[in-house]
């Protein structure tokens, strides 16, 4: 009767006692420079020791810059934050990949890719976007600087069980329709706070469908639905996309853990708190047209009129919305014109993402009006890139292309909109000015981010032209 | 962390629902490498204009609200990021209980490590709440988390719900990472196993 995650839930709890929370031990600790100076800085205060440094992996993504990598960082405060991180990581004994060293990326990117994400595990990190690593059956979830403290300390985590709920995405997603579209299309159903609480696991057809990249985007979107975490049972394809992985078991090791990972799934009579389907076949290509992942629709459709909102606090939200985006009601998503691209995040950054973007992009020039940034997730991605000459894609067709980092998605570098900007984005949030002040954000996939950098307004990619 | 046992203070009342951690504290102003200087910086775009100054329409920059340590507000705050920014800007700046109908999950957990009090209680009565304080010049409410009731000079008295684990660690002010080291063995024993 166990679930996936009550199964994860149960093989690492350390004690439980009753009337507290369970104390959860981690497997993996991810940490960047902007959630881990205070916790560090604690560690010290209180005179304690990394416990296990060995199960501590840390890198810098928020806050780097994406080109000129081989100056110093012109930001003294973030310049002062990576440095915090890089001597951090050298007095408490932490392995940590440096901004010019060949593993750099967004921590969610290296983190798989390096095998050192794997399934079974409890992996957690200072981000909420460490729902990502789910998409290995582990149970990932971001935490706080106290609680990156706490596992700095303890190597655990005092936790409340959450409920669990089962989002069954039935069919194949069409031609054109992806991942992204997929979870889009379920935080617009059930709103940002419609899994608050539980952790998701996504089940059927259209999930097993997913490769490795389409299942960590639909995780990393889960936390935008409100959810702890997210995460898909281990198939053949995670274990394939794990062999051979530089962190990853091998020989007789590997083998091991095969067996054990195969053991990673829900019972067939296993019960849910909460059960959601989607049919996967009758989706489109999602565009958000508001100030959360939540008010979205599909690229025929329109943005919504506020009176039709069911409630008055739905109603005054989409007024806001509209206003703060400069949208009409009722306007066709195609007719919206951009100004900018960001083709980069840890949702959609993965070398499949780029490869899609690049298929859009093949033989076109990007519109006079807009400029578009492509940012690989890892500088592996990068160069795994360019050796598919998907740079010279970009290039050729007026695109830049960057260093690897979190960069637009959250603007911390010097990559942000400026006020009033319109931006195609495949990052995962699109609050009031999350990449900018008075920017204004629209989350689309891959592709859809590159048709519309292309034709200078939202197009429906299913209908694309490829050259 | 600093103990709540009971607290009484003047009411500011942020009638938007969604209010996401960007809003609360925006990006430019994680940079930071100490747990302090976030204060300023709290709901930065809309309590400032972009040319300067202070927005005298935002609600914080009123002056009856000046003082403030019990923010009420709509559902589903702290939605978005994990970053601790959020409560230690708004702690910062005053206040310690925040009242609204449900919160995201890690901003709320990481408001009890705080030593803040996020209280869900029904849209009713945050309506009822909100409707006061933007009445009432200077109305304040009593947050008592030993008896678990939070009530006013008018009357109102409403009793919340909060977990008695996070209840027990904020009454007494505790250091969880104290509690878990207590639990030493269990944790090598754990070890030891895998």
């Amino acid at each position: 009767m166990p679930t996936l995650f009550d199964k994860l839930w149960n093989n690492h709890i350390v004690r439980q006692s009753p009337g507290e929370p369970a104390l959860i031990y981690i497997d993996l600790h991810l940490v960047h420079e902007v959630t881990s100076p205070q916790a560090f800085a604690g560690l010290r205060q209180a005179g304690r020791k990394v416990r296990r440094p060995d199960l501590t992996v840390a890198t810098v993504d928020h806050n780097v810059p994406t080109t000129d990598r081989s100056l110093p960082i012109a930001d003294v405060t973030a310049a002062t934050q990576v440095n915090t991180l890089r001597s951090n990581c050298s007095e408490f004994g932490i392995q940590f990949f440096d901004i010019n060293s060949r593993e750099q990326g967004i921590v969610h990117v290296i983190g798989p890719e390096l095998g050192l994400t794997q399934p079974g595990m409890t992996i957690v990190c200072g981000d909420s976007h460490t729902s990502t690593h789910g998409a290995f059956g582990s149970l990932a979830f971001g935490i706080g600087t106290s609680e990156v403290e706490h596992v700095l300390a303890t190597q655990c985590l005092p936790q409340t069980k959450p409920r669990a709920m089962r989002i069954e995405c039935s069919g194949n997603l069409p031609e054109g329709v992806t991942a992204k579209d997929l979870a889009l299309a379920i935080i617009g159903r059930i709103g940002t706070d419609g899994a608050t609480g539980h952790v998701i696991e996504y089940t059927g057809e259209a999930v097993r469908g997913l490769s490795m990249s389409g299942r960590m985007t639909l995780c990393n979107m889960s936390i935008e639905a409100g959810a702890k975490a997210g995460m898909i049972a281990p198939d053949e394809t995670t274990f394939e996309y794990l062999r051979g992985k530089r962190f990853a078991p091998a020989g007789g090791a590997w083998q091991e853990a095969l067996a054990e990972w195969r053991g990673l799934k829900s019972d067939d009579d296993a019960v849910f708190d909460r059960t959601l389907e989607i049919d996967a076949s009758k989706l489109e290509p999602f565009v958000t047209w508001g100030t959360s992942p939540g008010m979205v629709v599909p690229i025929t459709s329109q943005v919504p009129d506020p009176t039709d909102a069911k409630t008055e606090i739905d109603r005054q939200a989409a007024l806001r919305a509209l206003e703060y985006m400069a949208l009409e009601p009722r306007m066709n998503i195609q007719d919206i014109e951009i100004d900018r691209a960001f083709i980069g995040s840890c949702t959609n950054a993965r070398l499949e993402d780029l490869r899609a973007a690049a298929r859009v992009v093949r033989g076109y020039r990007i519109n006079p009006g807009v400029n578009a940034l492509v940012v690989p997730g890892s500088q592996e991605v990068k160069r795994a890139a360019e050796q598919e000459g998907l740079d010279r894609i970009f290039s050729e067709a007026g695109f830049e292309w960057r260093d690897a980092g979190c960069s637009m998605c959250l603007g911390m570098n010097a990559d942000i909109l400026q006020p009033g900007q319109r931006c195609a984005s495949t990052s995962n949030r699109n609050f009031e000015g999350r990449q900018g002040r008075g920017g204004r954000t629209h989350l689309v996939s891959p592709m859809m981010a590159a048709a519309a950098a292309i034709a200078g307004h939202f197009v429906d990619v299913r209908q694309w032209e490829f050259r | 962390m600093q103990a709540f046992r009971k607290h009484t203070g003047l009411v500011a009342p942020l009638d938007r629902a969604n209010v996401d951690t960007d809003q609360i504290i925006p990006k430019q102003f994680l940079k930071s490498i100490e747990r302090t200087g976030f204060g300023e910086f709290l709901f930065f775009d809309w309590r400032y204009r972009p040319e300067g100054g202070p927005e005298p329409s935002f609600i914080l920059n009123q002056p009856r609200y000046q003082g403030a340590s019990i923010l009420v507000t709509g559902k589903n705050f702290g939605c978005g990021s994990s970053r601790e920014h959020a409560p230690w800007a708004l702690r910062e700046f005053g206040f310690r209980v925040i009242i609204a109908p449900s919160f995201a999950d890690i901003f709320a957990n990481n408001c009890f490590k705080n030593g803040m009090l996020p209280i869900v209680v029904s849209d009713d009565q945050v309506a009822r709440i909100t409707g006061r304080a933007q009445y009432a010049e200077g109305y304040t409410l009593t947050v008592d988390l030993e008896t678990k009731t939070i009530t006013d000079d008018a009357g109102l008295s409403i009793e919340f719900s909060v977990s008695d684990f996070q209840r027990y660690c904020l009454l007494e002010g505790l250091d969880e990472i104290g509690l878990t080291l207590r639990h030493e063995a269990d944790i090598s024993a754990y070890e030891a196993r895998k």
